[in-house]
């Protein structure tokens, strides 16, 4: 199972959906598709197409900036990130 | 049965409510609402008796926010809003607009979606963006947004919509295919002053007939009697061709509302700082400014393509949000005005809604 750390914004959008969980996934796709599973509208506010993360949505791996296809391991800890953005 | 006015306004931060009295005198202030998201639009739907609020967030992309309680509770979806794999993702939802029982939602790039579950879920509509001219679409300052559904009021088939920099479309079809309708409209940016396309139109109204149909577009105020198919300039009398919002009279064809603005290169905002909304009761033949009530002197303020609208109380309200965060309101068909409220954020949209008092 992987750590998965979602921000508050997200949170405060998707009913039932905590800001602390744990997913089983081997990639950061497949971990975002699992979540999708449990809590319904993840994946359009995390992806903008099927393909690619939102430009200002940063997901880090075990402390490294990860794609879609990044690899996600038991025991890794995944962090979801809103950039610094907004006016 | 007793009603009352709400003001839905739209913000760059938040989606607010000012609700008023029968009489139209005093108005109670509610919001911010949808997280403060922007808000591109806000609407109510007469037929579900339900608000919804499209706008985008810059971390989680476009979003229609629902209320059914009359904006006490809120919830939000965004499943669907997306042109699929390759695609280029949505930013925001610019307008929504229900009609025989399907909600329909302008996107950025401009692209058109429909709702048969109340928001809940969303289907791009692809026979827009499979048009031709769609390739040479080009984004203006305001983007490439769709910021105008206007649907027949008897006829499910008849749709037009507007987008930026890119103009007027009209399909018989439902949606399925769709036609240009810009002949006779300015484009003074353009090496070609009257393209097939890419006329900047800034918002498309059909009249209370079902026949009229009015634009206030970059480079002019213009009629079209038969659909869009030839439209008609109705600038003459203005103090300028430039301008956002654009609002017809509930119940009668004929009479419009423009606010227009110092021009498209001198800072667009209202002229001589003198803020005036004009009326025209003859289809756009001949024109009133109405000031009575408004800022006279050093009001350098903007309105922007939603931030005018009418109520459908007898006479008709019509309502103003400036990009600056005030609302003026007028009871008496723009014969006179007062500010409602101030010190909103910038204010995207304004429409009405007659609720059960």
């Amino acid at each position: 199972m992987a750590q998965v750390y979602l921000p508050r914004p997200l949170a405060a959008l998707i009913a039932g959906l905590p800001k602390q969980t744990e997913v089983e996934a081997t990639t950061v796709q497949a971990l975002i598709a699992a979540l999708e599973q449990r809590w319904p509208g993840v994946t359009t506010c995390l992806c903008g197409t099927p393909d690619a993360l939102r430009p200002h949505i940063n997901i880090y791996v075990d402390g490294a900036r990860a794609t879609l296809a990044t690899p996600v391991q038991a025991g890794s800890v995944v962090r979801v990130l809103t950039a610094v953005s907004g006016g | 049965m007793a009603t009352r006015p709400l003001v839905l306004l739209g913000t760059k931060k938040g989606a607010f409510i000012l609700e008023g009295d029968a009489g139209r005198k005093n108005w109670q202030l509610r919001g911010p609402f949808c997280e403060a998201w922007p808000i591109y639009h806000m609407m109510f739907d007469d037929a579900s008796q339900t608000i919804y609020a499209g706008g985008g967030n810059p971390w989680f992309g476009p979003g229609v926010w629902r209320s059914d309680d009359l904006g006490a509770t809120w919830s939000h979806s965004g499943a669907g809003l997306t042109y699929g794999e390759g695609g280029p993702p949505i930013g925001t939802i610019w307008h929504i607009t229900a009609a025989h029982g399907t909600l329909y939602a302008g996107a950025d790039p401009a692209g058109l979606f429909r709702s048969h579950d109340q928001g809940q879920t969303w289907e791009h509509m692809q026979g827009l963006r499979d048009h031709p001219s769609r390739p040479n679409w080009q984004a203006g300052y305001g983007g490439l947004c769709l910021h105008s559904i206007v649907a027949h009021p008897t006829d499910p088939a008849r749709l037009w919509v507007a987008i930026s920099a890119v103009g007027t479309f009209y399909s018989a079809d439902a949606g399925a295919t769709w036609t240009p309708r810009n002949q006779g409209v300015r484009a003074e940016f353009a090496p070609e002053r009257y393209p097939e396309f890419g006329q900047c139109v800034h918002k498309l109204l059909l009249a209370a007939d079902g026949e009229q149909l009015y634009q206030q577009n970059h480079c002019g105020v213009y009629r079209s009697a038969d659909g869009g198919a030839h439209w008609d300039e109705i600038t003459e009398g203005l103090p300028s061709d430039f301008g956002f919002p654009l609002a017809l009279h509930p119940r009668d064809p004929q009479t419009l509302y423009v606010v227009p603005l110092n021009g498209a290169e001198q800072g667009r905002v209202v002229p001589d700082g003198r803020m005036a909304v004009w009326r025209s009761k003859d289809r756009g033949a001949s024109w009133t400014v109405l000031t009575e009530g408004l800022p006279g002197e050093h009001a350098y303020l903007g309105v922007l393509r939603e931030g005018m609208a009418v109520d459908t109380l007898d006479p008709a309200g019509i309502y103003v949000g400036t990009s600056t965060g005030q609302v003026f309101g007028s009871s008496n068909e723009g014969a006179s005005w007062q500010q409602l409220c101030t010190n909103l954020p910038p204010i995207w949209s304004v429409e009405t809604a007659l609720v059960e008092a």
